[in-house]
């Protein structure tokens, strides 16, 4: 399902240096078009590369105007669904139109915390250099396994 | 130096002591390990993370999963694990680090918890985290269901902070390692290019970790239109990996292994939630069932056609049987799986049901919702078509290609199975993870997580013990620039010599190499033309077409740097394809039936080929060399059979 991106949203995300979507792309298909000289739209975004994408909907969910939506496969899939989501802080909500009209919705928790708000060694033991070379790792207490398991030692 | 133009880009180049080189899974891991063990040791060492895009959603995990698929919990031991991992492959795994893996993966997913990733639990269990004993919904003996939309820009905030966002490099492609000059044995950098800008990055480095992910699109997919995207492994793992370990002079081993999933058709989605939670069956097209039909067959590949689960390949041939001999098509029968879980439940509860169904798709393989939406699939009503899929080459998921590390010390395995750091290759310096290596295999996202952690240490430890290296390159970084730039200096040499910008007798674009690879591949490598069969006789057709395919790809051109993006991503591609060739060449048996067949040694030879077969690859005479090496198991198999 390749993304395409709507004329009437798109605002290039303000002229800013990156655009959110070129940002996220794991496979480096959005592209800004400056000058309007490869879409005839200047200042909007498209995906260079419709074939290689993978429907990850990284760039749909990040996009600050909605302005990127997903067309199922032209030469796989029949016309008419669609699959699109409105991503929050700390929640998803999908909305799911088939092809015969019927809808479907459904939301679904996406974290626990709040964005930003990781404090990735709170709390932790500092790291004990006298055990760098021993299995296990700061944050365990200890390793888990029946040494009798072990046939050879 | 001026700022680079498109024909004439700038150099940059640093030095630093630990180079990560991907952002995925495993680089995260090494990331928030590493950060804790340099604050510890007080010594002044210097890291850097480079990832070809941005580390929020790069990676297989980029989409999100539904399930945290390697999860060991209380109830089982990391023996259990090794065996489950072992006979999945057809026996012929690396115990040490499948154990290994095991017993610091739980450690990984109580993080992920800590940071904010919703786990589900069991009734009574909801606000006990998994650390103080909460019991997970599991699809499976090792899976646990997670509400996965944003994992990987959780797992990636965590490594982000550890190290600061000065000590991350994003869209940086990295084309090769670099040898160091006074031993070829030892690593001394690594070369990449910017996608966003005229820049060549350089770095220097005493050790690095290469965990770039694994490969696919060397086959030819079953998408080809406008859906060739629509791989099941993301489309932006090009076998880096492999191919720049390979070149560096590290020992590969399994490369003969692939994995080729059954998955929903065409889109691709996951199928494990609806065997394990929903207890759905595959039946061929006249409603039978031929895991139990067909079962007989398991009987010609004792003993992994014998334990309780057989192995994946195994179950994949057991329904190409039914597809060779035209019962298809294949169907995941959803409507009979539902109405059965309906006899027991509440419309509320079937309602809840649904929502879980649909979200295994939109957590990780949105497309396959696309699919439904556009086919008016609702699956209380319709059952939905299971295909195998093309190829894909990895060492993290049901697969066990990739690179020979140093194992742990501690666990009895054979002398020769460590060399010294935990998870360094045989190249001094260079270490992997996830699916870089080799020989284990099912670690999945939090078991890459869990020994890219294992690797960072290790590596802190190298970088220590080795204060006063000073590497040096084997090669001039100006000749290195300039062979990562030949595919432009090509295209603005020659662009002219025709009208058409795609059709010129001096360059072949990206595009259309990647098209030969796949077909070559496709048609004598066992791919889904053949329906995955070959014979020494295809193989050598192969050789010599990939010989001049390999010369032809001097020839890749690139009009922009997304272009010189994916002519690099292809060399990657053809090297990593030609490693998998000549590992089914030299193996000679059939050891993953429904993963492929050589028709002229159709049979697992247990007696001759119960090895690992391991490679090296000379980047000077552009040769291979396979060579066998002994299996040993280090726990005790024989429990993993049917009592
Ligand atoms: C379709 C699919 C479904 C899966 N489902 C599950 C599941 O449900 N549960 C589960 O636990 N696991 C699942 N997995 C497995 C899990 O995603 C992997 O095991 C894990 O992501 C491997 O980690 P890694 O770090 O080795 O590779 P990745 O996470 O893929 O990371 C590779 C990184 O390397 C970067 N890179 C690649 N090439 C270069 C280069 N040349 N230069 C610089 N950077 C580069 C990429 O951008 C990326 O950041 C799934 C995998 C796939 C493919
Ligand atoms: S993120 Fe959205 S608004 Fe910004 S350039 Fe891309 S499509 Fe346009
Ligand atoms: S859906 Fe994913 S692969 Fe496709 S353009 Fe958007 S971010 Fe890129």
């Amino acid at each position: 399902m390749p993304t395409f991106v709507r004329t009437d949203k798109c605002d290039g995300c303000k002229g800013q240096d990156r655009t959110a979507c070129m940002y996220i792309c794991p496979h480096d298909l959005m592209k800004l078009d400056k000058d309007g000289s490869e879409t005839g739209h200047a200042m909007r975004a498209f995906n260079q590369e419709p074939e290689q994408c993978w429907e990850c909907y990284s760039c749909v969910k990040i996009c600050p105007q909605n302005a990127i939506e997903c067309r199922a496969y032209a030469d796989i899939v029949p016309m008419g669904g669609s699959v699109q989501p409105l991503r929050g802080t700390d929640s998803i909500m999908w909305t799911i139109k088939f092809r015969n009209g019927k809808m479907k919705r459904f939301k679904f928790p996406i974290r626990t915390t709040a964005e930003g708000s990781i404090d990735p060694y709170a709390g932790k033991p500092a790291a004990d250099m006298s055990k760098i070379a021993e299995p296990g790792s700061f944050t365990m207490d200890s390793l888990p396994g029946n040494r009798e398991e072990l046939i050879r030692l | 130096m001026a700022e680079g133009t498109f024909g004439s880009p700038e150099v940059v180049e640093e030095e630093v002591d630990i180079l990560l080189i991907g952002g995925g899974m495993a680089c995260c891991g090494a990331a928030y390990e590493a950060m804790h063990y340099i604050e510890a040791s007080g010594a002044d060492i210097s890291i850097k993370m480079v990832d070809k895009a941005a580390v929020d959603r790069s990676g297989a995990v980029a989409q999100g999963l539904s399930a945290i698929n390697t999860y060991i919990g209380g109830e089982q031991d990391p023996a259990d694990y090794a065996r489950m991992v072992s006979n999945d492959l057809m026996g012929i795994t690396r115990d040490d680090l499948a154990y290994d893996v095991g017993r610091h993966v739980d450690d990984s997913v109580y993080l992920f918890e800590e940071w904010g990733l919703p786990i589900w639990k069991q009734p009574g269990d909801e606000g006990k985290s998994l650390k103080e004993g909460g019991m997970p919904v599991r699809s499976g003996k090792w899976q646990i269901m997670i509400n996965g939309e944003s994992y990987k820009w959780i797992v990636a905030e965590a490594a982000k902070k550890a190290m600061g966002s000065e000590r991350i490099q994003e869209r940086v492609f990295i084309v090769k390692l670099i040898n160091d000059k006074n031993d070829p044995s030892r690593i001394a950098g690594a070369i990449g290019f910017s996608t966003r800008d005229h820049k060549v990055y350089v770095y220097k480095f005493k050790a690095c970790l290469l965990a770039a992910g694994g490969c696919v699109n060397i086959f030819r997919p079953r998408s080809v239109g406008e859906g060739t995207g629509r791989a099941w492994y993301p489309v932006w793992n090009s076998g880096s990996t492999y191919s720049m370990a390979a070149e560096a002079g590290a020992e590969l081993t399994m490369m003969e292994n692939r994995f080729v999933p059954a998955r929903f058709k065409d889109g691709y989605g996951p199928v494990g939630a609806w065997f394990l939670l929903f207890k759905a069956q595959a039946t061929n097209a006249f409603g039978e069932v031929y895991m139990q039909k067909n079962k007989e067959l398991l009987n010609d590949y004792p003993p992994y056609g014998q334990a309780a689960v057989p192995a994946s390949c195994l179950r994949n041939h057991l329904m190409m049987k039914e597809m060779k001999e035209g019962r298809g098509p294949i169907y995941m029968d959803t409507p009979t799986a539902l109405q059965k879980l309906a006899e027991t439940m509440t419309p509320k509860e079937i309602k809840h049901l649904e929502a879980e169904a649909w979200e295994d798709f939109l957590d990780m393989c949105i497309g396959q919702a696309g699919v439904w939406a556009g086919e008016n699939i609702e699956p209380e009503k319709t059952p939905s078509e299971l295909m195998p899929t093309e190829p894909y080459l990895l060492g993290s998921h049901s697969g066990c290609c990739g690179i020979w590390v140093s194992g742990p010390t501690d666990v009895g395995a054979p002398e020769s199975w460590s060399w010294g750091y935990r998870s360094m290759t045989t190249i001094k310096g260079l270490f992997t993870a996830g699916d870089g290596v080799g020989a284990s295999g099912h670690k999945f996202s939090s078991g890459s997580h869990a020994e890219g952690r294992i690797c960072a240490r290790s590596m802190v430890k190298y970088v220590m013990d080795n204060k006063d290296l000073a590497p040096e390159f084997d090669t001039p970084v100006s000749e290195l620039v300039e062979e990562i730039y030949t595919p432009v200096r090509t295209f603005l040499e020659h662009k002219d010599y025709s009208t058409a910008i795609d059709v010129n007798p001096n360059y072949i674009t990206p595009r259309m190499l990647q098209f030969r690879l796949q077909k070559i591949m496709d048609e004598y490598v066992a791919g889904v033309a053949t329906l995955y069969q070959t014979n020494e006789k295809m193989l050598e057709v192969a050789e010599h077409k990939l010989g001049m395919l390999k010369e032809d790809a001097k020839k890749m051109r690139a009009k922009d740097l997304h272009e010189l993006l994916r002519a690099w991503e292809n060399y990657h591609r053809i090297l990593t394809a030609e490693a998998h060739m000549k590992h089914i060449q030299f193996r000679e048996e059939s050891r993953y039936p429904g993963f492929y067949y050589r028709m002229d040694k159709n049979f697992v030879d247990e007696e001759n080929w119960k090895c690992f077969v391991n490679s090296t690859y000379d980047k000077k005479t552009q040769e291979w060399k396979c060579f066998k090496v002994e299996h040993v198991d280090i726990v005790d198999k024989t429990q993993l059979m049917k009592k």
